[in-house]
């Protein structure tokens, strides 16, 4: 949440803690400056949602990649580099005309951090790891998704270290287009389960009739 | 145990409340940022797995873990383990005691990661196609059989392999069962009105029963 930040605020509670924890574990010689240094920028920096539009533009536009993706994730994914903590195992799963999926961790953040980096603070939270098991048409129209009622909708709880990515549909009006062009239309959200892709020039995936 | 984090199907939560994606920050505050880099850090001391560090956020008042914020957990969980591990006291006997990464020896582990992969040394007793229902239990410990599921019917759709079992994990001796994905009808788990919706979880042998 966006909210204008006085810097003569006196430091909160949490912070005074994080502060005197890092300074005992420093001067300690449990961590490193450098280490932590490196892992921040790890994922403020290299590891992110680029990495899985990369993935899902690939897959719209290389059928064998795609189906490649489908049939081992880990293996297809980790042949582009995407290796890591939080991504030792995947599992692709595509929307079609037909399925919606959507992705979950009801038990703690399970995320996808090697496609994904981290996860947004409403995946974290407690009204989303509630009800998108037990309501997710609900959950999904506090995203502005609304499926048709015939849509089978598959939620994925993350509940081991398998991980989920979703393939969303591509979108119509699509065709020809270059793998780069494709990449700036999927979004991380998509990638969750909670939008689907649209492009501006056709409107969005609207059902084919 | 099924503590404040086992959430799935619980209601009064109210609505989800998304920012823009384009919009939100990774970190939003300082203090967020410095918690995740020692959490990742101090685990890598080797001193604790992921599943000790999950049951060290989940032993926590349930009223408390709802009210804390998602790293305010990650900050109560590392003061735990610290503290029960006596990490401080440690390294103070003895300087050499850990092996501390560098930053390349962090990125290192980042890309490393943790499978949980392990060979099989039993066979499956399941197989995609089978009805098995998830036994009920209360364990103390920590387990990844969450509640919403518990005593419910489904059907297997797929044999992970054998993986380490967070359930024995947490307490530090690693051992691996054989992991299913299994998927419940909506109208299993929430009742008639929930159709056309399924959940797909992943759960250890010892979570299941077998339906005759």
């Amino acid at each position: 949440m966006s909210h204008d930040h006085d810097h003569t605020d006196p430091p909160s509670d949490l912070e005074l803690r994080v502060k005197a924890l890092e300074s005992l574990l420093l001067e300690k010689g449990l961590v490193k400056q450098d280490a932590l240094n490196a892992i921040i920028e790890t994922y403020e920096h290299q590891v992110g949602p680029k990495n899985g539009v990369h993935v899902v533009a690939k897959a719209w536009s290389d059928l064998s990649f795609k189906q490649a993706l489908l049939a081992d994730g880990t293996a297809t994914v980790a042949d582009l580099g995407y290796v890591g903590r939080q991504g030792e195992h995947l599992t692709v799963v595509e929307n079609t005309s037909d399925i919606h999926n959507l992705v979950v961790c009801t038990l703690c953040s399970c995320y996808p951090w090697t496609l994904l980096g981290l996860p947004p603070v409403w995946y974290k939270s407690a009204p989303y790891r509630a009800r998108a098991v037990s309501e997710p048409r609900a959950v999904l129209s506090e995203f502005g998704t609304v499926l048709p009622e015939h849509t089978d909708i598959r939620v994925w709880d993350s509940t081991s270290e398998m991980r989920y990515l979703v393939l969303p549909e591509r979108p119509f009006g699509t065709e020809g287009w270059s793998e780069s062009q494709l990449q700036a239309l999927v979004t991380r959200n998509s990638m969750i389960g909670v939008e689907l892709v649209r492009h501006s020039g056709g409107g969005s995936n609207e059902r084919r009739p | 145990m099924n503590g404040g984090h086992d959430l799935g199907g619980r209601q009064g939560f109210g609505s989800v409340n998304a920012e823009p994606e384009s919009e939100e920050p990774l970190f939003h505050a300082e203090w967020e940022r410095r918690i995740f880099a020692l959490t990742l850090a101090t685990g890598m001391l080797g001193q604790w797995n992921i599943d000790e560090s999950r049951h060290a956020r989940e032993r926590q008042h349930p009223g408390d873990y709802l009210m804390h914020s998602y790293y305010e957990n990650w900050l109560v969980g590392l003061e735990k383990l610290l503290a029960e591990k006596d990490l401080v006291g440690r390294i103070e006997q003895d300087a050499q005691c850990f092996q501390v990464p560098d930053a390349p020896a962090a990125r290192k582990i980042l890309r490393t990661g943790g499978p949980t992969l392990l060979p099989d040394s039993t066979q499956p007793r399941f197989r995609s196609g089978d009805r098995v229902r998830v036994a009920r239990c209360q364990r103390s410990g920590h387990t990844r059989a969450p509640t919403y599921v518990q005593g419910a019917s489904g059907t297997v759709v797929d044999h992970h392999g054998t993986h380490i079992y967070p359930d024995q994990n947490a307490t530090g001796q690693r051992a691996g069962e054989h992991l299913y994905c299994v998927r419940f009808e909506g109208t299993e788990l929430w009742g008639s009105e929930s159709s056309s919706q399924s959940v797909y979880v992943d759960l250890w042998e010892p979570y299941l029963e077998e339906i005759c």
